[in-house]
């Protein structure tokens, strides 16, 4: 369930649901974000994490800015992650990213003006033999024309009201 | 007569994957049943004689970094299953993990009962959210089945297998940084000695070994390790997972026996690639992810197997197969692999750092049509510098592509520079950005 930020006691259920220590940091983190509407981490989230994982905060940022699936700054509700590795290059990635762009009405890397969708880039998912793919939440959608992408879309912005 | 063969994924698609019942039934867990009554050195030679590569990319000998293992004094002692699979074209590890996850906790469990280690992990990477769920779900049942966890079959013996997840870092499918990772830090590799197997996992003795070759060592028991051997060829024995995408017919993973079938084979043959749709030719290959060499139609007649790739300059790597028509440009492709390279490269050293960027750039003044004779040189120091004093293999590999194009392929590197790459000229690419 999605909530704008989350709250301290929250935050602490997610470490002890996750394992409550160390070796599940990056699920914690993944997790955090995940019930967060706006896909991503804040600092007061970090800051709880840091204190009850006893990691120094500037080290918890370095994670946070290392690893690609983890945000520092508020995206839309739903991030449409469009792979432009080669092998969905090669299946003519770049058609649908074209697409995208023109669909929503805007560049990676920004959100739409409703805060519904953010566009980006990611890298390889495995799902190459039916590329060109693309990422919303957990799910990976391949085989993609111009109709099935409004059709998702679509269903999402159903979903959103 | 058909050229693939159902070995590792002779379960796939006809068990419940996480039952434990359903596995049995097909013959699972009886290795772990022999293993067990094994002397930990004898199940070493089994896998010696198997002549196991590693299944992930580098393909160094099993066997050899298990006798290394044994050899080293020190506990506890960890087994890591890598199943981070962040090589793009590669999706071989997700077919193991969704539909035969038992085999490779089986395999696990055999590397447990050898090193008499009782904590294993396996690191699947952030993006595969729903296997991890998929993978927890097998490792309960094999707990509740005896299998897994406390006094395994009655044994006395315990062995605990702990799932991590990745976050979206192919660095983190280095083994050493897969470690730093499961560590709560960044995945940015070690430098070696000491190698994995003194100081691993908080600095204990290690094993680190790809999905694919946990799921092997199963096979190898249950058949011994020669007659798996006989399956591949003499210095590589056994099966390989090979995944298809890109320009090809049919694309999705196949699983053939190592030099049992030719890269034309893979390509072309209806059981496998299919041929190049839509009219097309075939313009190249690319083998083992993105760190390994392209392929030319020159080449296609030379047997899928270590030995014989390595004597016309490519490899096997992961097993993937990204296959490449004649609507796609070489200098483009490269600078798509470029791309991946600058952007994965953990930053820490020199070579790879900032030898990506150059490269990565010298790539766009060709696609361009602004490179000239002097850029050669350039992209050759470059690719020198980085594969001999690169960190890791990242930086170390980054230029194998590249480098199979700039022996093979020069005249399309000049096109650019004359202006007359017919693929460009076609799609107007000239001083188009192409950004997208």
């Amino acid at each position: 369930m999605a909530t704008e930020t989350l709250s301290r006691e929250r935050v602490l259920e997610i470490i002890e649901e996750c394992g409550g220590d160390k070796e599940h940091l990056l699920s914690i983190l993944i997790e955090i974000q995940r019930e967060c509407r706006r896909n991503y981490i804040n600092e007061a989230s970090a800051r709880v994490v840091a204190e009850k994982l006893d990691i120094p905060l500037v080290k918890l940022y370095d994670i946070l800015t290392f690893y690609a699936m983890l945000e520092t700054k508020p995206r839309g509700r739903y991030i449409i992650e469009v792979c432009n590795n080669a092998p969905c290059y090669v299946s003519k990635s770049h058609v649908m990213a074209k697409f995208l762009r023109k669909e929503l009405g805007i560049n990676f890397g920004e959100t739409t003006p409703d805060g519904l969708f953010s566009l980006q880039y990611m890298p390889c998912v495995g799902a190459c033999n039916i590329g060109p793919v693309i990422k919303i939440g957990d799910k990976v959608y391949g085989n993609l024309n111009e109709d099935r992408i409004r059709k998702i879309l679509n269903e999402l912005r159903e979903n959103a009201q | 007569m058909s050229k693939t063969m159902q070995l590792l994924t002779a379960r796939c698609g006809k068990i419940r994957p996480d039952s434990v019942a359903d596995y049995i039934a097909h013959g699972g867990f009886s290795a772990l049943k022999k293993a067990m009554n094994m002397d930990p050195m004898e199940i070493i030679h089994e896998v010696i004689d198997a002549k196991l590569l590693g299944r992930g990319g580098a393909s160094y000998p099993a066997g050899k970094k298990w006798k290394q293992l044994y050899e080293i004094e020190g506990t506890p002692k960890y087994i890591v299953c890598n199943a981070d699979e962040g090589e793009p074209g590669t999706f071989k590890d997700k077919v193991l993990l969704e539909k035969d996850p038992l085999s490779i906790l089986e395999g696990m469990a055999i590397a447990g009962y050898v090193f008499q280690s009782h904590d294993g992990y396996i690191y699947i990477r952030g993006e595969y959210r729903e296997i991890q769920k998929l993978f927890q779900a097998a490792i309960d049942s094999a707990v509740r089945a005896n299998y897994l966890g406390k006094d395994i079959m009655g044994s006395g013996f315990e062995f605990n297998v702990h799932i991590v997840s990745g976050a979206g870092a192919y660095i983190c499918g280095e083994n050493s940084g897969l470690l730093n990772s499961i560590e709560a830090q960044t995945g940015r590799p070690r430098v070696k000695p000491p190698h994995l197997a003194e100081v691993g996992l908080y600095s204990k003795p290690t094993l680190v070994n790809n999905v694919e070759s946990f799921a092997c060592v199963p096979q190898i028991l249950n058949m011994g390790g020669k007659a798996f051997q006989e399956l591949g060829v003499e210095d590589s024995g056994g099966t390989k997972l090979i995944c298809l995408s890109g320009n090809v017919n049919h694309r999705g993973t196949f699983e053939v026996p190592i030099g049992g079938v030719t890269l034309r084979d893979i390509i072309f043959d209806p059981e496998f690639g299919g041929g190049i749709p839509d009219g097309k030719e075939l313009k190249a290959y690319h083998l083992g992810g993105q760190s390994g060499p392209i392929g030319f139609p020159e080449q296609l007649d030379t047997r899928y197997d270590h030995t014989s790739l390595k004597k016309q300059g490519l490899s096997i790597g992961s097993g993937a197969v990204v296959v490449l028509d004649d609507t796609v440009c070489i200098i483009d492709y490269l600078k798509k692999v470029s791309e991946f390279f600058l952007h994965e490269s953990c930053g820490k050293c020199v070579p790879c750092r900032e030898g990506n960027r150059q490269l990565y750039m010298i790539l766009h003044k060709f696609a361009n049509g602004l490179a000239t004779e002097k850029d050669f040189e350039r992209m050759e120091r470059l690719s020198f510098t980085m594969a001999t004093a690169s960190s890791c293999g990242l930086g170390q590999s980054a230029t194998a592509a590249l480098d199979s194009c700039l022996l093979h392929r020069r005249e399309e590197f000049q096109a650019h520079i004359d202006g007359i790459c017919p693929v460009c000229l076609n799609s107007r690419k000239y001083g188009d950005q192409y950004a997208y």
